[in-house]
Parts: C-alpha cells; sequence; structure tokens
C-alpha cells in the first residue's frame, strides 16, 4: 500500500467517523413499538447522546430509515418507495419482532419481515424492544457504518 | 383525478384551462410526518380549505380477529395488549371480563380493584402520549418531551406489576397474572407527585397558550348531535357535553366504588377535548388513590422463616419427583412469575378449577393440581364456555371498547369482535376536517387519538 | 326500561317478524327478519321509550363451522344498540344466507354504519343495499376473498409486491 493508499483509507476512516455520529434518521413509525421508540427518543433514554436524535421527515434527507412496527402488504408498497426514495449511502433499522420475521402475525395480512421487500442492516428483535436493546442496536449500526460496510 | 392531480401540482391552482379556479387534491399519508399513525387522507382542497376529504385506512391491520380464532382463549391475551397499543391494560381486562362474562363467574373483589388500578394508569399513559404527541404536532416539542417523562415514570410502576413496558399480557382470564408487588402503593403515590407535577407544567404551557388556542379553538368541532349519530364515546363526546362514560353508565369491576367526576366540554373542538382529556387524567390519580386505599385482602408476601430456596432449584426438584418434604420449604418468588405463589391464587383468582392455572406448587405437588393444570393446557381441553355470545363494554382510553365473543363449547373462541373506540371518531373524521384548513387536518386527526391497533385490529 | 320489556315492545309491535328473542348472560337479543331490519331499527331509534341513539357496534359471525348451524344460514349481522338517555343496550341479528348475502343498509339512519357496513363487506363479503360508496375499507382492492369467512386459510396471502410467500 502506497502513501496514496494509505491516506484514502485514513479519509475512508475519518468519513465513517463523521457519519456514524450524524445519523439522521427516518421514523416509519406504524405500530406498538413507535411508543417505544417515542420512549427512546426522549429524554429518559435519549438517542441523541449517539447523534441520531433528530428525525428527518423526509426520506430524501435521511441516512437511516427506522422501520418500527408491523408491516402489513398493504403498506408495503410505500415502505419500498420510501426506501427507494433515500440517497445513498443508506442503512436500514428492522425495529421489533414484526419488521425482522413477521413476529406472531403470521397471518394473511402482514408481512413476514421487511427484508422480503428491502434489504435490512441491523435487526432489533423484541416486542417492543426495549429502549436499552434500540440503543444497542444503534451501537451496532454506528460500528457497520464507522467499518464502513456497505452492501454495494 | 391522478391526472388533474399532476397538472394541478406543476401549474398552481386556477391555471391550464383558463377557466377559473380549480379544486386540488393532495394525498396525506400513509407516511406523513405530522401525523402519528399511517392513514391515507385524499383531501380536496379550493386554495387552502379542505371540500372534501376521502380517509382511507388499513394499513396496520393484523388480522387480530382471525388471530383470536385460531387458539385457545387465553391465547389471545398477548394479541389484546397489541390493540390499543398505548393502554393495554385496559384491553387486556376487557378480553378477560367478556370471556368471563361468557361463562358466569365473577372475579374475586381484590382482583377487581386490581383491575381498576391498572386500568387507570394505562389510561393516564395514553391521555399523556395522545396530548403530547398532539402538541408536539403542533410545534409543543417541550410539552412532548414532559409528557413522555411522565409516561415513563407510570411505566415503571407498569413494569413492577407486569413485568413488561408495554405489551404486557397482565390479564388471565378469571384473574389477573400476578399480585401487587410490595409497596406499590407508595410507589403509585410517588410517581403521582412526578405526573402531577408534569400536568402543572402543561398546563401552564398549553391551556392559556395564545398559539395553542388559536391552533384548536373552534376546529374540528362535531355537533352533540352529529357525534351520537357518529356512535362517537369517550373523551370526544363528553367534550360536545354528553356526560356518558361506562365506568359510570353501567359500572363494572369496582367502579361503582370509587368516586371520580367526568368531565365535559361545550363544544365538542379540539380544545374541549385537550382540557376533557387533561382533566380525566386528574380523575383517574383519584379513583387509584381510592381504590388503593380500598384495596382489599391487604399485603400478599410477607416475610418467611426458614430456609430460602430460589426458584428454579424448587421446580426442578418438583420435576425430578423429590417433592418430600417440598411443600414444607417456604420459599420466596418475584410476584412476576405466574401461578407461583399460592396466596396470590387464593386472594386475586377465582377459585373456579374450570378457568385458573393452579399454582405451580399445587401443579407439581399433587396430583389433582397436575391433572387440573393438564386440563386446561392440553389442546381440546382448556376453558370452555358453554355456547352462546356475550358483548363487554369498557372505557377504554378512546371510548367504549367492547368485546363480541360467539363461543361454540369448545377449547377457542367461534369469533372475537372488538369494537374498537376510535373507530368511529375516524369514520368522521372527513366531517372534522372539511370547511377547514389544511393545517387544521393535523389537531384534529390528533385529537381523535388514532391507534392504528385498534382501528384496523 | 330494561331489555326484556325492550324486547317484549318489539314483539308486539313486529310480531311474526320478529323471528325469537332471548336473553343470554344479561344480553338481550332479538332475530329480526331480513326484511323487518330497517324499520326495526328506525322503531328502535325513534320510539320515545326505547329511544335507541348510538349504534354501537355491527358486525358479522360465519357459522359455517359451528356444531348445529352447519345447515342453516350460514351468516349473521349483530347490530348492538345502546340508548343513552335509557342507559341500556339490545342486540339485533338478521340472518343471511351464503347465496343470497345481501341486508338492507343502516346508513340513512346512523352515518357510522357506513365504515361498519364496509368492514363487514371486505371481511365477510356481505353486500348492503343501498350503501352509497360499499368498497374494501382494511384490505386493498387487489385482494380476492373475504379474508374472516371461515373458509379463507388464515395464512393465505396475497402480497401485492415481494415474494409470494
Amino acid at each position: 500500500m502506497g502513501l496514496g493508499g494509505f491516506f484514502t483509507g485514513k479519509l475512508d476512516e475519518a468519513i465513517g467517523w463523521a457519519r456514524k455520529y450524524s445519523i439522521f434518521q427516518y421514523p416509519f413509525v406504524t405500530a406498538c413499538c413507535g411508543m417505544e421508540y417515542m420512549a427512546t427518543a426522549c429524554s429518559h433514554y435519549d438517542v441523541d447522546r449517539f447523534g441520531a436524535g433528530l428525525p428527518r421527515f423526509s426520506p430524501r434527507q435521511a441516512d437511516v430509515l427506522f422501520v418500527v412496527g408491523t408491516i402489513s402488504h398493504k403498506l408495503a408498497p410505500a415502505l419500498k418507495r420510501i426506501y427507494d426514495q433515500m440517497c445513498e449511502p443508506k442503512w436500514v433499522v428492522a425495529f421489533g419482532v414484526c419488521t425482522c420475521t413477521g413476529g406472531f402475525y403470521d397471518n394473511y395480512a402482514t408481512v413476514m419481515g421487511i427484508d422480503t421487500i428491502i434489504p435490512v442492516d441491523v435487526y432489533i428483535p423484541g416486542c417492543p424492544p426495549r429502549p436499552e436493546s434500540v440503543l444497542d442496536g444503534l451501537m451496532k449500526l454506528q460500528d457497520k457504518i464507522a467499518a464502513g460496510a456497505q452492501r454495494y | 383525478m391522478a391526472e388533474r392531480t399532476t397538472r394541478e401540482i406543476y401549474l398552481g391552482e386556477g391555471s391550464g384551462t383558463g377557466s377559473g379556479s380549480q379544486h386540488l387534491y393532495v394525498n396525506m399519508g400513509p407516511a406523513h410526518p405530522a401525523m402519528h399513525g399511517i392513514i391515507h387522507i385524499v383531501a380536496e382542497l379550493d386554495g387552502e380549505t379542505v371540500v372534501k376529504a376521502d380517509v382511507e385506512i388499513g394499513y396496520l391491520h393484523r388480522a387480530f380477529e382471525k388471530e383470536c380464532e385460531r387458539g385457545p382463549y387465553n391465547n389471545a391475551i398477548p394479541y389484546t395488549d397489541r390493540l390499543n397499543y398505548v393502554s393495554p391494560l385496559i384491553n387486556n381486562f376487557g378480553y378477560a371480563s367478556c370471556v368471563e362474562k361468557l361463562l358466569g363467574i365473577d372475579v374475586s373483589e381484590r382482583c377487581k380493584y386490581i383491575r381498576v388500578v391498572m386500568s387507570e394508569i394505562s389510561r393516564i399513559c395514553d391521555h399523556l402520549t395522545c396530548i403530547g404527541a398532539s402538541a408536539m404536532e403542533l410545534g409543543a416539542f417541550t410539552v412532548f418531551l414532559y409528557m413522555i417523562k411522565a409516561r415513563e415514570y407510570l411505566w415503571e410502576l407498569v413494569e413492577d406489576v407486569t413485568g413488561a413496558r408495554l405489551t404486557i399480557s397482565y390479564a388471565r382470564v378469571g384473574g389477573v397474572k400476578a399480585d401487587l408487588p410490595e409497596g406499590f402503593g407508595l410507589k403509585t403515590r410517588k410517581a403521582f407527585k412526578e405526573t402531577r407535577q408534569v400536568l402543572e407544567e402543561v398546563g401552564k404551557l398549553l391551556t392559556g397558550n395564545r398559539i395553542f388556542m388559536d391552533r384548536m379553538v373552534g376546529v374540528g368541532a362535531l355537533s352533540r348531535e352529529e357525534t351520537i349519530a357518529y356512535a362517537i364515546t369517550g373523551p370526544l363526546l363528553r367534550a360536545a357535553g354528553v356526560a356518558y362514560d361506562v365506568r359510570r353508565a353501567q359500572p363494572y369491576w369496582a367502579y361503582d366504588r370509587v368516586e371520580f367526576e367526568i368531565p365535559t366540554g361545550r363544544n365538542g373542538d379540539n380544545y374541549d377535548r385537550y382540557l376533557v382529556r387533561m382533566a380525566e387524567m386528574e380523575q383517574s390519580m383519584r379513583i387509584v388513590e381510592q381504590a388503593l386505599d380500598a384495596l382489599p385482602g391487604g399485603a400478599i408476601n410477607v416475610d418467611f422463616q426458614g430456609r430460602p430456596m430460589d426458584p428454579a432449584s424448587y421446580v426442578d426438584l418438583g420435576k425430578q419427583g423429590k417433592t418430600e418434604g417440598l411443600l414444607l420449604i417456604p420459599i420466596t418468588l418475584s410476584p412476576n412469575l405466574q401461578g407461583l405463589e399460592k396466596p396470590v391464587h387464593h386472594q386475586v383468582n377465582v377459585a373456579d378449577k374450570r378457568v385458573v392455572l393452579p399454582p405451580k406448587e399445587e401443579t407439581y405437588g399433587s396430583i389433582e393440581g397436575l391433572m387440573n393444570h393438564f386440563m386446561l393446557i392440553m389442546d381440546g381441553n382448556g376453558i370452555r364456555p358453554p355456547q352462546g355470545d356475550a358483548y363487554f363494554a369498557v372505557e377504554g382510553a378512546n371510548g367504549e371498547l367492547g368485546f363480541y365473543i360467539v363461543s361454540d363449547g369448545t377449547d377457542r373462541p367461534y369469533r372475537v369482535r372488538c369494537r374498537p373506540p376510535c373507530f368511529p371518531p375516524m369514520a368522521a373524521l372527513h366531517r372534522m376536517i372539511e370547511g377547514e384548513m389544511v393545517a387544521d387536518v393535523v389537531p384534529s386527526f390528533g385529537s381523535i387519538n388514532m391507534i392504528g391497533g385498534e382501528l384496523d385490529r | 326500561m330494561d331489555g326484556q320489556s325492550a324486547l317484549l315492545r318489539l314483539t308486539t309491535t313486529f310480531g311474526g317478524r320478529i323471528i325469537e328473542t332471548h336473553a343470554y348472560r344479561g344480553d338481550h337479543t332479538a332475530v329480526v327478519e331480513r326484511s323487518a331490519l330497517l324499520d326495526v331499527l328506525r322503531f328502535c331509534r325513534d320510539e320515545a321509550d326505547l329511544g335507541f341513539d348510538f349504534l354501537m357496534d355491527l358486525t358479522s359471525v360465519d357459522y359455517l363451522k359451528y356444531p348445529g348451524r352447519e345447515f342453516g344460514p350460514r351468516f349473521e349481522v349483530v347490530y348492538h344498540l345502546y340508548s343513552l338517555a335509557h342507559n341500556h343496550r339490545l342486540r339485533l341479528k338478521v340472518r343471511v344466507e351464503e347465496d343470497d348475502a345481501r341486508v338492507p343498509s343502516a346508513v340513512p339512519l346512523w352515518p357510522v354504519a357506513n365504515w361498519f357496513e364496509r368492514e363487514v363487506w371486505d371481511m365477510f363479503g356481505i353486500r348492503f343495499d343501498g350503501h352509497p360508496d360499499l368498497r374494501r375499507l382494511l384490505m386493498y382492492e387487489e385482494f380476492q376473498g373475504h379474508p374472516l369467512r371461515k373458509d379463507y386459510p388464515v395464512n393465505k396471502r396475497q402480497p401485492l409486491i415481494g415474494p409470494k410467500n
């Protein structure tokens, strides 16, 4: 590795470091998990400590898509569309077991895990996950962002 | 419609045809930033005024009613948690009470009081979330943070009792999962002190606030007649001046033994709904305090003497058949572990062996207890209400929450219908927003407190 | 006036058009002939001593697999009424055959029936004559069948996008 390679490597690292503390999230809140999402975002657990406190309510300005709550087949096209509207680089967090696998809603109405529709980076199981596990998932996502682990 | 919409968006109002102004169609939702919940409103606008609105729901349809038919009666309880997930305890108890009505049994006094206490705590959580979220959508973010802070104190109480924060599955047919823990009364009073402080702060921030009042007063109003025609119950009906509350009209559990007022409004607009909800929280706290004072049976977890033993090894010994002397060993267990304490059952749950699982001590300690356990757990056995149907209504946080259950005599409900309290107001949402400005859609929608899980089931 | 006398009032007024009445666990029920449904509902709402001003709930039950009722009319549409003035409740039922699954709409009496009936149409496939806009309410238009019918498999999915799981 030459000097140029060294600098690009360092640059990537710096970009990764900067990115991981400036997560602009788009909360796609549909169901029960939204209550825990609120609890995580507010003062008791304070997601702002991790640089992810500012939700952007437009997918075009967001980096991370938080899919919070059950996705039904009726809603699936909307979710796909929102994901497509986000700009690269983008990450997806599946918040709650319904988004991970469909949970205990194994029926005609629900999607069995959002990874059948869009790619997912971090899965946070739980019905709903406690704020502690959400923060754990968030830190895992930060590691992933810092490592520059891109899917493409 | 679609063609006109695109052209209007690109060219602006009244352009293109030369024939004066045209109406503009705007889609709001299903993922709209200023609305907590996934609904889709197609609004026909004249300038900024909503002329006509079509509300589309169903984005959170999770087949609650179909899922309930799949398993035994107690299996539906986790699904009821997720109906109104802001106040899951009320749904739990409503469903359990409906099955009890079908069975023709009555729960113990202590259980009734526990249900009252937990329901009212849930109702406060619900109102806190509703007011907080709708104030946030009007720009008052501070209020939201305060309200969630207060909700967090109450959730700690709920967690102490049920073991979970949100999806608690606390009710059982014929009782509750566990008794109230020791020191619950004190903790509750402390949490209420904090909550009252938050409510006072919020009252100062919002109630007389010029901006808030401008956005809320006179907006989204429904007349008394129209509210009744749309079968709207709960805070929305009370804000229109009708003092209907299931807790008062058809008292269930212990509501006839506690004193409370039914706050009402006059104008039926968003501001009155806000005031009614604020006043109801105070009333709920009053009910809880009275119920805790009157809680019959007293404390259950007493100090033990003798050798302590951890629950897991106790259960292991029982499984290995080493039951000799086991029943003599006193044991302390978390009151949150289901069925592990005999006294809990004797005081909280009904004595009916057809319905309630025996304490684990009996299951592992005696053949009758084991048989009783299997009779309730095994497929095809379990709780079997006689053929028939029953409707039971409780006062949910949003209004009358009714369960209509049809039994075919087997261990599975034949049909479970939930009458969702926020369904009628959503059916009337177009009446609330037609004639108002686009910006008024947001507070009107917020005042309904639409909960997707309950609306779409 | 309690539920029992409300039932008596209905049977004396409508006679044979009320098929049967019963009370179970404190709930009073009248099974009404379909042709008389709207008259009975209107009577319940407008008569001063009945005064059922709330249509609390409107739903349906599919009796396809109910023991002892396999060969009777398949559906039952259930109306729960409540009276604010008298504080009493009443349940009305209408039985509907599968090949003729139609019920007159209650929208002219109570506007809330609009959505309730759309939901019943969506979930059970029962049509409401005179309904202004009978579309699906909870499911999407592309959905085939009516999921709360007993013969609809609980996990038969019809996804709009994604794998056909």
